[in-house]
């Protein structure tokens, strides 16, 4: 014990020499060890950025207001009910300062305009990035476990999917990712879901394959299956990158596998159009460019992308099957959106033969097939079962997988550390989606995913859905999220629903929160339209709208069945809002109807949009007015005038905070245009 | 123990070396020749995203004074901070051209690049080139141009969406007309979209907006008109007090 109290005291000499000098030295040691935390503190980077920021005000015209606004030390934004925690503000002072547009420096910057106020709403449910931190490095770049980092600009929109899942205008990249998870049928193998549990849809039509070898042949069923972009350069069937044995199988076991159903093929086929000018021209007045592209001269896909494209059409149908098909497309499949065109057997041969010519005489030339052998055939099925190519084709005897693919409803906040970058790739979750969507099978041996043909752009619209669906979206309170109107599961009823199945009306048009775009919306079309002129329409359809290329064809509807189609029409689709005989449909009092004029071509210049007198207004954007008062009933057009948007939500014609005597007169006017000759006079 | 110390003081010789070899960028090879000016051959005054890569490259041509394209010269791109360049530099092909793809930085409006080269006198040869980019009010602006405006505001045509520009007795402007509409205050644009031509005392073929469009969309449609202006809109500046 002695020895060690030596041993000390002899260590205390030899340090300091003696025990005065022993105390100032350690009280000193003391005091600086007490000047570190203020120290830290005073030379802490947001302290920094404070000092720079006033620096840079300091000249300013407007120094007085900023100067008012600015706060002194840590900023944070705190809101327990989004989990937002957010000291972004301590070196981004500026932020909500809109007299700072012109400053372009950061962290000084003011944000830019959103519909969203930053003390509501705080920074990282957007930007993504660690709020509490207070040093731009770990708020910014943070890449320990369970941290994230800023979510790059160009993404930005993704933040705004956490809680929007209806599309916004604003939101165009966002859309058209989540557009594309659907059209690609992504969400056929990987389940996404949003936080109130509703399942993405997919909006690709994947053919049925139980009947396939009536309708191809197993060499055109290789040579898709090895390249589908060969055959139709806008196929959304992705590029399997199976080996041709692998091909010769699956496509042995289709063929093996198809039922043949009677109906699917007639006995006499087309041969070559014997006019090719009259063929074209009655593929053109069927409007099936409105549906089905074809490619040019020029390599372009010319028309719309409902249908297959069938620029080498000819290599992939039957003869027998084509003519069919046209005569009765749902015999083949009933749920076809092609509707039934009821075309005449001249007519249907000249088509048939018209399409059998748009060939590749290249395409299949080197494909030879021997005769698929039983254990061929066995090992397609395996091979069928394990790509999931029932996850989107319907195949006699295969299941649908259920989960066949991993679950993507929060890969948008999957971290880092969990993921696998193959070399060279920047360690960012975004860099991994975009590479997962460009070369899926890049990532390793034995990967299912097959390759799609997404451009660039492509790839970042879908990387930029993806990056929506958060962890934090499911933790937000649920009354910030505004769900996705669901596509209803509306069906016309009767005879008249039959036949509008036939016709497939619902293919173009919308009713009732169900059917396509590219046609008006027709929930309200009874309350709109007179009698006469939609029996006379669906007779003859001839265009409203002068510069349209997309129309409605003429589907060769029977009197019978018009007179039934008529019927339904007018009275289901109404609305309670219309009364349509509050107003009468003539005998408007002249000088109402010439007032109605005066301000039809002045005050309200009408004739901007529309044409009223063919050759002397121009007008291409509206519909065509020559004929309105025959066409639509006086009450929808009074209501249209008063509030256009409360008919047809987002159309052009403005909301012209119409009084109800001009909108009055203004009816009394285009009523009185019920045929082209009625409206020879000149304003 | 010597012979460690020995080992130890080569090693650091030798990184010292490794580090003072200047690492070259792969892909850039030395130029070969020098040109007189610069021209842009496409890519200038395209309107992106920002962070985003802009729709098409930026293709520089290098001339020699008589304006043939000389191949090998080299060719830089700087721009404002956050913009990128992929490649940075480059020499110019066996046309004279040089390609590269712009993605610029995460703040609206216009960015100045830079694109220059060094001539046979070694002296600097200078480009500049103007590329736009739109932040969310300015892409929800050009969402509703194209909704709302464009049909009649823009003279292209194409055969989906046939174009209205022509057919008007009084010409619509087009939105870049900055010549017109950057003589316009913001509350003039306001005016004129919310109420009318006739507001300002202009065509009446101009109809008023206003109950159709919410006050924030026909701002966010100011601010692209502002962002897309050619020749640029600018702002009325800031006031700066005496140093």
């Amino acid at each position: 014990m002695r020895s060690l109290k030596s041993f000390i005291n002899s260590c205390w000499r030899t340090l300091f020499g003696d025990t005065i000098r022993a105390f100032g030295t350690v009280s000193l040691l003391l005091l600086l060890a007490l000047a570190i935390a203020p120290a830290k503190n005073h030379f802490s980077e947001w302290r920094h950025y404070q000092n720079q920021y006033l620096h840079m005000i300091r000249n300013r015209g407007d120094a007085n207001t900023l100067q008012r606004h600015f706060r002194g030390g840590i900023q944070q934004t705190w809101l327990p009910e989004l989990g937002v925690v957010d000291r972004c503000a301590s070196c981004h002072t500026g932020v909500g300062e809109p007299s700072l547009a012109d400053v372009s420096t950061q962290p000084f910057r003011r944000h830019p305009v959103i519909p969203h106020s930053l003390t509501e709403f705080g920074c990282v449910i957007c930007h993504r990035g660690q709020g509490a931190a207070v040093t731009a490095g770990d708020a910014h770049n943070s890449k320990l476990a369970g941290e994230e980092p800023l979510l790059p600009a160009r993404f930005m929109e993704a933040s705004c999917g956490q809680c929007h899942h209806v599309a916004l205008t604003g939101t165009p990249k966002l859309n058209q990712g989540r557009y594309l998870l659907s059209r690609y049928g992504c969400v056929r193998c990987h389940t996404v879901k949003a936080p109130d549990g509703t399942r993405a849809t997919a909006a690709d039509v994947p053919p049925s394959l139980i009947h396939i070898a009536d309708k191809t042949t197993r060499e055109w069923i290789y040579a898709w299956l090895k390249d589908p972009s060969a055959y139709a350069a806008s196929s959304t069937m992705p590029n399997f990158q199976l080996s041709d044995a692998d091909a010769r199988d699956i496509s042995a076991f289709l063929i093996a596998n198809s039922k043949s159903q009677p109906g699917d093929s007639l006995e006499e086929t087309a041969g070559p159009a014997p006019d090719p000018a009259a063929a074209a021209s009655l593929y053109g007045e069927s409007f099936c460019a409105s549906c089905h592209a074809v490619q040019n001269a020029a390599g372009n896909l010319v028309g719309g992308d409902l249908g297959p494209e069938l620029t080498r059409i000819g290599n992939k149908a039957k003869p027998q099957w084509l003519m069919a098909w046209l005569k009765d497309p749902r015999s083949y499949d009933p749920n076809t959106p092609m509707p039934h065109y009821q075309w005449s057997d001249a007519q249907l041969k000249l088509l048939a033969g018209f399409l059998q010519a748009k060939s590749d005489p290249d395409l299949l030339t080197n494909v030879h097939l021997d005769s698929a052998t039983a254990p061929q055939i066995a090992h397609g099925k395996a091979l069928v079962t394990e790509y999931g190519c029932a996850a989107c084709h319907e195949i006699s005897g295969i299941r649908k997988p259920v989960n066949f693919a991993p679950e993507l409803s929060r890969i948008g906040s999957k971290p880092v550390a969990q993921l696998v970058f193959t070399s060279g790739m920047p360690h960012t979750l975004p860099d991994y989606l975009a590479g997962k969507i460009l070369k899926p099978r890049s990532f390793g041996a034995g990967l299912r995913m097959p390759q799609f043909n997404f451009s660039q752009a492509q790839a970042e619209a879908l990387t930029t859905a993806l990056l929506s669906l958060t962890e934090r979206s499911y933790t937000l309170p649920p009354r910030l999220q505004v769900a996705s109107i669901p596509e209803s599961s509306y069906r016309p009823a009767g005879r008249a629903g039959k036949l509008m199945d036939e016709f497939a009306c619902l293919s173009c048009h919308r009713i009732n929160g169900r059917g396509g775009d590219m046609a008006p919306d027709l929930s309200w079309e009874g309350s709109s339209v007179q009698r006469a002129w939609l029996d006379d329409f669906l007779k003859n359809p001839n265009t409203l709208r002068p510069a349209l290329i997309r129309r409605m064809p003429k589907f060769n509807i029977s009197d019978k069945d018009r007179a039934e189609l008529t019927d339904y029409i007018l009275t289901v689709y109404q609305t309670a809002s219309i009364d349509r005989d509050a107003l009468p449909s003539s005998g408007y009092p002249a000088d109402l109807v010439e007032h109605g004029k005066q301000i039809f071509y002045s005050k309200y210049s009408c004739q901007a949009c529309h044409i009223l007198v063919s050759g002397q207004d121009k007008g291409y954007i509206g519909p065509t007015l020559s004929q309105v008062g025959a066409r639509l009933n006086a009450a929808w057009i009074y209501q249209w005038l008063k509030n256009p948007q409360s008919l047809r939500p987002g159309t052009m014609e403005p909301n012209w905070d119409m009084s109800d005597e001009d909108a009055h007169a203004l009816t009394a006017f285009l009523m009185m245009q019920k045929t082209a000759a009625s409206q020879e006079a000149k304003p | 123990m010597k012979r460690i110390a020995w080992i130890v003081v080569a090693m650091i010789i030798f990184a010292c070396i490794g580090c003072r070899q200047k690492a070259v960028p792969p892909g850039v090879t030395h130029p070969t020749a020098s040109g007189a000016a610069l021209v842009e051959t496409s890519g200038g005054k395209q309107v992106g995203t920002v962070g985003t890569a802009l729709p098409q490259p930026i293709v520089i041509q290098v001339n020699d004074g008589q304006g043939n394209a000389v191949a090998g010269a080299m060719v830089k791109f700087r721009g404002p901070g956050g913009v990128h360049f992929d490649p940075i530099e480059g020499v110019s092909d066996s046309s004279g051209q040089f390609t590269t793809n712009v993605s610029l930085g995460g703040v609206a409006g216009r960015y100045q690049i830079l694109v220059s080269s060094r001539d046979k006198s070694e002296r600097e040869i200078t480009l500049k080139l103007d590329e736009i980019a739109t932040g969310y009010q300015q892409q929800l602006g050009y969402q509703l141009d194209q909704n709302y405006c464009s049909r009649c505001h823009s003279s292209e045509s194409s055969p989906e969406r046939v174009s209205n520009h022509d057919n008007l007795e009084v010409k619509p402007h087009e939105f870049t007309d900055g010549d017109t509409l950057n003589k316009m205050s913001d509350a003039d644009l306001l005016a004129i979209i919310s109420h009318g031509g006739p507001s300002l005392n202009r065509s009446p073929l101009m109809p008023p907006y206003g109950s159709t469009l919410s006050k924030a969309e026909i701002q966010a449609l100011i601010a692209y008109i502002r962002v897309i202006s050619d020749p640029p809109y600018k702002a009325a500046g800031v006031v700066y007090t005496q140093q």
